[in-house]
């Protein structure tokens, strides 16, 4: 069986055909393919747009499908096979057993070939609308995309969504590859209506430019050479040639101002300690004065240090590490910088978002954010709207689902240092890691910052919370009372409370019902309410301290993830988390508030411990086992360690 | 036409390459150290999977460059079947001192007391010995992350595999779940008992390895330049008599033909090929001019039809 050449004939004379130099002279050969480029690019289109057949057409010109391979595609076009008596090149790229059962595509899978020009890797993405997480995933790491379309159908509504993705994600290579021509006849008139509609469309979006080149991917039409014999009318280069000239712009990200986050610092002895990290932006020379982001140290570059010699110069791209002139402090997370125009820091961004779990976002909660080698705790906002990708509308959103995408604010516990998403990826894209899961839930896209941290610096107060809480002669804390409904966190609080008033501290309480009536009585308890009604107290208690005052809290807060945000935006050793231990059915037994009986007649909905969940504390601070100890025993010792007159031992 | 970024007649010029223009080959390796070194700041004990291999020498080589000067800050693990080439050992434990790593070899003890092997059980010899062995030794030692040098164009289920492939507490990979992995943000979080496997070759072809052995001067088993050697073809393959465990069949006799081999696994696995390249370039040129695939002498990826690698990997395999 042969697989169908181009009927122009041109493919086995591909550009790609470097068998000749190969077989003649192997040592010239390898010389002129030292220094060849590297181009990633996506492919993406709709269901049965072609995608796959136009890569398995790629890696068969370029000879990078083997005739075992070929004779194991063979043996599955059969069984598995679209294209009749045809060789099915989807298959080829289809790895997975699911993919190749159900003919689509779920995952991304990367192919290699490479020309007398460039090396290429394919990210070949799914096309359908449940898979637009592993679109994105692909997308990410692209310089270029190839869209495919069917010249038979025109611009769909998947063409828009991979459109759209590809300019999120930054790509500012697009290629309109209008597949089937051979099916239309190679028709001028469609490729030219379906151009133009492209191009209404694009210009909505944002993408400026583009190239169209009508193809057939399975016909070999103007992949590796153009014009075909079918298609005279077009003057534009192959696909090929125009993917082995489009600019990737990597010179320019050398000019850029030298940024390098700090992954690891390399100290196998007293001697020498280097900071090891990828160049993500600019160009760097021993000598060059830095700064150390967001400490803001200034210092200079003393050596460049790589297994093969010190180097003079490096560039964005490149791995090196770096020793520096003077014993600054730098660790993982930092950023070296020219010192002239560091990045900036900030703690809350305007952000695109693309959400990847099944799991919806909850607002306000806190989630591990990494950036470049920074990881943080962050929360997302309430989305300001998602996308509609399909239309493009702006809908009003209270949380993202799975494959959503929209923009919303983040908030970090502490600064970040960034760089808009659109100047730079490395220092502008970012995940987010559920805290309980560990799944990687969503990725987003730094748009802008909100207020500056770093730049504008904090307006120092000459009262600051150390002198208030010098003059009140006392360490400000948060006692975090958690546990049931009935657990007795507010009689042991209120003990707690008035020991510590006894002995002169200045304390406030604060429970649900003096918060609930005022502050957060616009929340109900769903779950997002419950989490906004913590992360409020949260800041209210962080006010307290700075104010200088021992707060204490008693609230339900069933959720870690709730807990461990408060704890983050306090300073260390200031969150005692208290958990008062009483098991469900003695709380339910004791129903002081007739709040149990309630619930189990299903009068109340989201009750924690009937039919909403509550995390215990796995580090609490204290814990308080009601069932062997009384209400004033608990208070005597929580009291005695605020006071500093208790030792864990007791 | 406006949508015609490319105007055909005055082609596109590409920048003069200037001695800072990173080639494919600083790319590859620019990113392989950067996966190095987000392991090791991140992950609490990790190893890195050393089979002898010329993949292996590359990675190896990679992870010397990525903490220089200091050695690479954690140990290497050779999961042996003890049916190797002899030279892979020879060359194993003079490169391990040369990286001032410690070297670990695991053997699965139970394969041995069963005298499990090549000739006699077949598919059962790489399950017991390579993917029980390796679990075994994983769980021992409590690696949490593990560097393996496998290539995403190697195979069409490696192709679908992420850098960083996330394993079960029981080392299962879950093709239809796996965590979404942008730009070269890695999220290494674990819970007890997880693991992650690492490949930071994914991206590297056949060619890209050859060219950077031969650029680096990696020093790599002789076995994969062509020589006189003792072979006897069975069911199509030319497999090597490297010792006295050899059982010959009625009727066979080893051969001396000149061979070299693509890959290297276990001896009475791998596959020669008839050659003549006796130098680096050579065996290029035949491999850029060669009609079969890399793993194409690899009986192990031929079991259980076409998903025998998918299966594999499910079930622990690297």
């Amino acid at each position: 069986m042969v697989p169908p050449h181009s009927s122009s004939g041109a493919t086995s004379a591909s550009a790609y055909a470097t068998d000749a130099l190969a077989a003649e002279d192997i040592d010239a050969y390898l010389a002129s393919h030292r220094e060849k480029g590297l181009l990633r690019f996506i492919t993406c289109g709709s269901v049965d747009d072609g995608k796959s057949t136009l890569i398995g057409r790629l890696l068969y010109d370029s000879r990078m499908i083997f005739e075992d391979q070929l004779a194991s595609l063979e043996s599955d076009s059969r069984r598995h096979g679209t294209q009749g008596a045809e060789l099915d090149f989807a298959l080829l790229v289809d790895g997975l057993s699911a993919e190749r059962e159900q003919g689509i595509t779920i995952d991304v899978a990367y192919r290699f070939f490479s020309t007398e020009k460039r090396k290429f890797i394919v990210a070949d993405t799914p096309g359908h609308e449940q898979y637009t997480r592993n679109m994105v995933t692909g997308a990410s790491t692209a310089d270029a995309a190839v869209i495919l379309v069917d010249a038979r159908k025109g611009i769909l509504t998947q063409t828009r969504r991979h459109s759209y993705i590809a300019h999120l994600l930054g790509i500012r290579n697009i290629v309109l590859a209008v597949n089937k021509m051979d099916l239309v006849g190679y028709d001028q008139a469609t490729f030219d209506a379906i151009c133009a509609d492209y191009a209404a469309f694009a210009g909505k979006i944002g993408i400026d430019a583009f190239t169209a080149i009508p193809i057939s991917g399975f016909r070999g039409d103007n992949i590796a050479s153009a014009p075909s014999p079918q298609t005279p009318w077009y003057s534009g280069p192959s696909l090929i040639s125009h993917l082995e000239h489009v600019d990737i712009g990597t010179s320019s990200l050398q000019d850029e101002p030298f940024r390098m986050p700090v992954q690891w610092v390399n100290r196998p002895d007293l001697d020498f300690r280097g900071f090891a990290g990828q160049i993500s932006a600019g160009t760097i020379r021993a000598g060059d004065e830095v700064r150390i982001v967001p400490s803001g140290r200034t210092t200079r570059i003393e050596r460049i240090v790589t297994f093969g010699g010190d180097l003079e110069e490096a560039v964005a791209g490149q791995s090196v590490t770096l020793v520096l002139a003077d014993e600054v402090d730098c660790s993982r997370g930092d950023v070296i910088a020219s010192a002239g125009d560091p990045p900036e820091s900030a703690d809350q961004f305007d952000a695109s978002i693309v959400w990847l779990s099944d799991e919806p976002l909850m607002p306000g909660r806190g989630y591990w954010l990494k950036l470049g080698t920074q990881t943080i705790t962050a929360s997302v906002q309430q989305p300001k709207y998602s996308i509609n990708v399909n239309t493009l509308d702006r809908l009003a959103a209270t949380t993202f689902e799975l494959n959503e995408i929209g923009v919303a604010e983040l908030q970090c516990e502490r600064p970040l240092t960034f760089s808009p998403y659109a100047e730079n990826r490395a220092l502008g894209g970012f995940i987010l890691i559920d805290k309980l899961t560990n799944a990687t839930v969503g990725a987003g896209m730094i748009n802008f910052a909100l207020r500056r941290a770093q730049n504008v610096h904090w307006q120092a107060l000459d009262i600051d919370r150390e002198t208030r809480a010098l003059a009140k002669g006392q360490k400000p804390q948060v006692l975090w009372f958690t546990g049931l409904s009935g657990s007795g966190k507010s009689t042991i609080a209120n003990l707690v409370e008035k020991k510590l008033h006894a002995a002169g501290k200045h304390t406030f309480l604060l429970d649900g019902d003096n918060v609930r009536h005022g502050l957060n009585r616009d929340l109900g308890f769903t779950e997002a309410d419950r989490i906004e009604n913590i992360r409020r107290v949260g800041e209210v208690t962080r006010l307290m301290t700075d104010a200088g005052l021992i707060v204490l809290t008693a609230f339900i807060s069933p959720f870690r993830a709730e807990r461990d945000l408060v704890r983050a935006m306090l300073p260390e050793g200031e969150f005692c988390e208290v958990f008062v231990d009483t098991p469900l059915e003695e709380a339910e037994r004791r129903d002081a508030k007739g709040l149990y009986a309630k619930a189990r007649s299903g009068k109340l909905k989201n009750f924690t411990g009937i039919d909403s969940p509550y995390e215990r504390p796995e580090n609490a601070e204290i814990m308080i086992d009601t069932m062997n100890i009384s209400p004033d025993e608990a208070a005597e010792l929580i009291a005695a360690r605020v006071l500093g007159i208790w030792s864990p031992q007791l | 036409m406006s949508h015609f970024a490319h105007d055909p007649k005055s082609p596109v010029t590409v920048s003069e390459p200037s001695p800072l223009r990173l080639n494919h080959l600083d790319r590859l390796e620019a990113e392989s150290i950067h996966i190095m070194r987000e392991v090791v700041a991140e992950c609490g004990n990790p190893v890195m999977l050393y089979s002898v291999g010329k993949d292996s020498a590359v990675m190896l080589h990679l992870a010397r460059k990525a903490f220089f000067p200091a050695p690479p800050p954690f140990p290497l693990l050779h999961v042996d079947t003890t049916w190797k080439f002899r030279e892979m050992y020879a060359l194993r434990d003079r490169v391990a001192e040369q990286a001032g790593m410690d070297l670990r070899v695991w053997h699965n003890e139970e394969a041995r007391q069963r005298g499990i092997n090549p000739f006699d059980h077949g598919p059962l010899h790489t399950d017991m010995w390579k993917t029980q062995g390796l679990k075994q030794a994983l769980g021992h030692y409590g690696f949490d992350a593990a560097f393996g040098g496998a290539r995403r164009d190697e195979e069409k289920a490696r192709a679908k595999e992420r850098v960083f492939s996330f394993r079960t507490a029981s080392h299962g990979w879950d093709p239809k779940n796996q965590r979404p992995e942008l730009w070269n943000l890695y999220n290494t979080r674990l819970a007890k008992g997880e693991s992650i496997r690492v490949f930071p070759l994914s991206n590297w072809t056949e060619l890209d390895i050859w060219q950077y052995i031969m650029a680096e001067s990696i020093e790599i088993v002789p076995l994969y330049l062509a020589a006189p050697r003792p072979v006897v073809e069975r069911d199509g393959m030319l497999v090597m008599v490297d010792d006295d465990r050899f059982p010959l069949g009625p009727g066979e006799e080893p051969q001396i033909r000149s061979v070299r081999f693509r890959t290297l696994g276990c001896y009475p696995l791998t596959g020669a090929v008839e050659s003549e390249a006796a130098t680096l370039s050579e065996v290029v040129q035949e491999m850029l001019l060669t009609t079969t695939s890399e793993r194409q002498g690899r009986a192990i990826d031929r079991d259980e039809g076409g998903a025998g690698m998918e299966k594999k990997k499910q079930e622990g395999y690297f």
